[in-house]
């Protein structure tokens, strides 16, 4: 191969060859590195993220996300072209460097393949490089002609990024074409000087453009050479240059944006890492105010950000017409990152992000159900730095009026309702449920196996008490030694931490942990979702804790729950996941089997399941928050569950409950659609054993 | 500019379930959570703002007792730059016009350009903010609904007058402005908020302090004095709706129906 460069010796151009190409690689080289620098500095100045333990899980992620392209897939055909493209840049890397190599000096050879191997992988690569070429052209033609609409940029967000991305593509086409007239125009001067020809792969790109130019006169076939490796050359360099100042610098950062992912579902990052919760005081500033206070890692996802869209195709408050879109949340921040820390002229910083770049309501219409997260194929984070933001925004006291009361309420009276601490437990005094079940109150005086974590909106709201004592009345009929905490159970602080009340929660967090520690419990049960997240992941050092569909979906194996058929004959079921028990916490058999153990339950899946199940509107103080928006998403999870031929839908969350009534209503569905809580469901279809009298 | 802000802690009728007690003079205490006036919550957030245009200092001043530290400290989180509690046990049982007189006596210690008050207390009758300039022989605005400064020590006010129109006023300074809600969004007080100002000291001033005749206020000197309180009785062809939120919402929507008040 070494021969390949021969006539970079030979050349009789103003500067050889080989020290044309040393120049252009110094120059790129040192661009890339100042560039580099300057694209650091904000990592540095941002705030701290612990980011190092665990690293062979995170090599495994790793191998998983970014090797082997593990959420590509989820949208086909850029999926596939993106893998190909993938697979193509990974096998041409080790080519690239040689020829940068190989231009410089006659007898630096491709380290380790020779003879057949080196032919292999001369063939392979050529095909890729082929395969790269067609990507683009396709992908180009999807840009132009197709324009799937995910790529479109809503005019609040600035112009079309089209031109971007087709120069982009452009730019990674000339370099394959230019690789390809180099071995092409080497091959067909060979060919007529009578010397060894090179194999080229049939219908490679090179082997096309050698057919196109054997019969050309010898001089331009050297000038094609000469004229394709400084093209390659110029093109290679100046697109390493030009990544970092784009989508684009995805190829060079996503490998660490991957590596450096969160690892723990359902949690929620600290106010400041390495900040325990005691010392918070001292912290001057919560929550990210200015571009600054980001942590490095957050910066990172808005460098790697490869603007597929995917994030908002899936966010539900984008579907409704709410200010956000995650997709410009991360966008936008790039362009300030850019424009703060420019690669030429001194970085200004400090600016506030609230005001200039986002609004308010932009980011409370967040129901942080990680729909997004769950799409990045770079797994970029967005309820953290949503949570971030509010928490900046909870420091400046700048908080919509409609959560203000909810807040204080939370804060004197330990629910949102400012409902009395006494009537927690009225939900148990209802008469028909007393005689049937009853339920002790762990005050000191009771003592109990499990707790039944019952949480604000099923003990105070009318409708969701029923959800209540249908979980009850489970527990009761599986022999569970249980009782609730009743007036000394306050709310589970889970949407007081997600809208970024931290010290609330912690004050909600920290009396529950004492009074379900004082309880004696060994394991904690709850129906709601978010109570379930708050007690596995925001609370530390208590009881493991089960939802509702876990516990029976476990009885139901045991053979301890026997259902009867169901007798609604026309009706067909669905189950809308929600998102603290799915995508959160990946509970999506459980409640799909408990279903499917009911004789006679038809049940069909919504096209938007398990994974890429749509939120229904968001729970806790969401549900006083005033958005702006077309529709609710209720309706449209309603319209989705109509679709899929479903009249029934089942659910596993109070909140979910509220916002899929709700909706029904709003949708003119009453009659046609109905909602039950999964916990009613089993309560309804339950086969009770006659007592034996003694 | 120098505001002072007359804040009075208040039963949050929100948050409780307000009931008589057997004896029929006062409401249940037991049980009950409290927080600022909302209305002087408002007249907080006014002062901040017209501080932060204009340059000055906003205290907030109570009369109450210890507990009522709580809401000095919660509007010091917003942002006031004093608390003062007055509080003397010769104080309690005032009326209006004595609490009136008490804030007088503590208005002629300080210097201050503006007093602002709520229009109204939760469990009050509005008359503070009136008798207090009367006292004070300041100009007084009610239902004040925008504060513009002007430069010659004027401002250009707002007041709420019948069916949401708009009366606009100039008046001067010092004055006294009775604050109607909606006149701002008041911002938000987080608990981190109130831990940073946990441990600020808040002056209290007693009768002596202020040069106030112990025998001027306090119960024995109210001439207003609360004799009972009653929950209507049912009047003719007055229905209570029973059963749960359901039940009551069809039945009202079949009731207005029935009586073609809706198509």
């Amino acid at each position: 191969m070494v021969q390949h460069f021969q006539f970079a010796v030979q050349s009789t151009w103003l500067f050889s060859g080989e020290s044309l190409s040393s120049i252009i690689a110094l120059i790129g080289v040192a661009c890339f590195v100042y560039i580099m620098a300057r694209r650091l500095t904000p990592l540095f100045r941002g705030q701290p993220d612990f980011r190092f333990d665990r690293p062979l899980l995170r090599l495994q992620g790793v191998l998983k996300f970014w090797l082997a392209q593990w959420k590509h897939p989820r949208y086909r055909t850029a999926g596939i072209i993106h893998i190909l493209i993938f697979t193509g840049f990974i096998i041409l890397a080790p080519r690239a460097f040689y020829l940068l190599i190989a231009g410089m000096s006659e007898h630096s050879v491709m380290p380790g393949l020779s003879g057949t191997a080196s032919h292999l992988y001369d063939i392979v690569r050529e095909y890729a490089a082929t395969i790269v070429f067609l990507c683009m052209v396709t992908a180009a033609i999807r840009r132009l002609v197709f324009k799937p609409a995910r790529y479109a940029v809503p005019a609040r967000y600035g112009k079309a990024h089209t031109a971007d991305a087709i120069f982009l593509l452009g730019l990674i086409a000339l370099l394959m074409v230019a690789d390809g007239l180099f071995e092409a125009s080497q091959a067909a001067r060979h060919a007529q000087r009578g010397q060894a020809v090179e194999f080229l792969a049939v219908l490679s790109l090179p082997w096309v453009l050698k057919s196109a130019l054997i019969s050309a006169p010898l001089s331009t076939l050297w000038n094609f050479q000469f004229g394709a490796y400084v093209l390659h050359d110029l093109t290679f360099f100046f697109l390493l240059c030009y990544r970092p100042f784009g989508i684009q610098f995805h190829v060079e950062t996503s490998l660490f944006s991957v590596f450096f992912a969160k690892l723990d579902r359902g949690t929620l990052k600290p106010v400041r890492w390495g900040v325990s919760d005691e010392h918070l005081d001292q912290v001057k500033s919560f929550g990210v105010k200015t571009f600054e206070d980001f942590t490095w890692k957050h910066m990172l996802d808005f460098y790697s950000c490869a603007d597929c869209g995917r994030c908002s195709d899936n966010c539900p408050a984008n579907a409704v017409g709410r200010p956000l879109s995650p997709r410009f949340i991360t966008i936008k921040a790039r362009d300030y990152a850019f424009q703060h820390y420019p690669v030429l002229g001194r970085h200004h910083n400090g600016t506030p992000l609230i005001g200039s770049i986002y609004s308010e309501h932009e980011i409370w219409s967040c129901t942080t159900c990680g729909a997004c997260e769950e799409e990045c194929p770079l797994l970029a984070e967005y309820i953290d730095k949503i949570v971030d933001l509010r928490r900046g925004m909870i420091d400046d006291g700048n908080v919509p009026q409609s959560l203000q009361k909810p807040l204080k309420a939370l804060e004197s009276r330990g629910n949102p309702y400012g409902k009395m601490e006494k009537k927690k437990a009225d939900w148990i005094k209802a008469k028909e449920f007393q005689q049937t079940c009853s339920v002790k109150i762990l005050d000191g005086n009771n003592g109990a196996d499990t707790l039944y974590f019952v949480d604000s909106i099923t003990s105070y709201d009318d409708r969701m008490q029923a959800i209540g004592r249908a979980t009850a009345r489970i527990l009761d009929h599986v022999g569970e030694n249980f009782g609730i905490l009743g007036a000394d159970e306050k709310d589970s602080g889970h949407e007081v931490r997600r809208f970024g009340e931290e010290m609330l929660f912690m004050a909600l967090r920290d009396h529950n942990v004492q009074a379900i520690k004082a309880s004696g419990v060994q394991r904690i049960v709850t129906a709601d979702p978010h109570a379930y997240n708050a007690l596995k992941h925001d609370y530390k050092d208590v009881p493991p804790v089960e939802h509702i569909s876990q516990v029976i979906a476990s009885q139901v194996k045991a053979g301890k729950i026997k259902f009867n058929p169901l007798e609604d004959g026309k009706n067909v079921y669905t189950y809308h996941d929600p998102c603290y028990l799915g995508r959160h916490n990946q509970i999506y058999d459980d409640p799909r089997d408990v279903l499917d153990a009911i004789p006679d339950l038809k049940r069909v899946e919504m096209k938007r399941s398990r994974d890429r199940s749509f939120c229904c509107g968001g729970g806790g103080l969401m549900l006083f928050y005033e958005p702006k928006e077309d529709q609710r998403m209720g309706v449209k999870r309603v319209q989705m569950a109509a679709e899929a031929g479903a009249n029934v839908i089942v659910t596993a969350c109070p909140f979910c409950m509220v916002n899929i009534e709700d909706a029904i209503k709003v949708a003119g569905m009453e009659g046609k659609m109905t909602a039950i809580d999964m916990a009613e469901l089993v309560d309804q279809q339950l086969v009770r054993e006659i007592p034996q009298s003694v | 500019m120098e505001i002072l802000v007359c804040a009075r802690r208040v039963p949050d009728t929100s948050e409780n379930e307000i009931e008589l007690n057997p004896a029929g003079n006062d409401i249940e205490r037991d049980d009950l959570v409290y927080s600022i006036n909302e209305w002087d919550n408002y007249a907080v957030e006014e002062a901040l703002q017209i501080v932060a245009k204009v340059g000055g200092n906003v205290t907030v001043v109570t009369v109450g007792g210890e507990d009522d530290e709580e809401i000095l400290r919660r509007e010091m989180a917003m942002g006031a730059n004093h608390g003062v509690l007055i509080s003397d046990d010769a104080f309690s049982g005032s009326d209006g016009r004595g609490i009136a007189s008490i804030l007088a006596a503590y208005v002629k210690t300080g210097k201050y350009d503006l007093i602002l008050t709520g229009v109204q207390a939760e469990d009050g009758g509005a008359q503070v903010g009136g008798m207090l300039a009367a006292m004070l022989d300041y100009p007084f605005a009610s239902l004040v609904n925008s504060i513009e400064v002007r430069s010659d020590r004027k401002l250009k006010i707002s007041r709420e007058i019948e069916g949401g129109n708009k009366e606009i006023n100039e008046i001067d300074l010092p004055c006294v402005l009775s604050i109607q809600t909606g006149i701002n969004e008041p911002r938000y007080v987080g608990m981190r908020g109130i831990r940073q100002v946990a441990s600020v000291p808040i002056p209290t001033f007693g009768a002596a302090d202020l040069g106030v005749a112990a025998a001027a206020v306090g119960k024995g000197a109210a001439k207003v004095k609360r004799v009972d309180y009653f929950v209507p009785v049912q009047g003719k062809g007055a229905r209570i709706l029973k059963g749960s939120q359901e039940e009551i919402i069809d039945e009202l929507l079949e009731l207005v129906k029935a009586k073609g008040g809706l198509n």
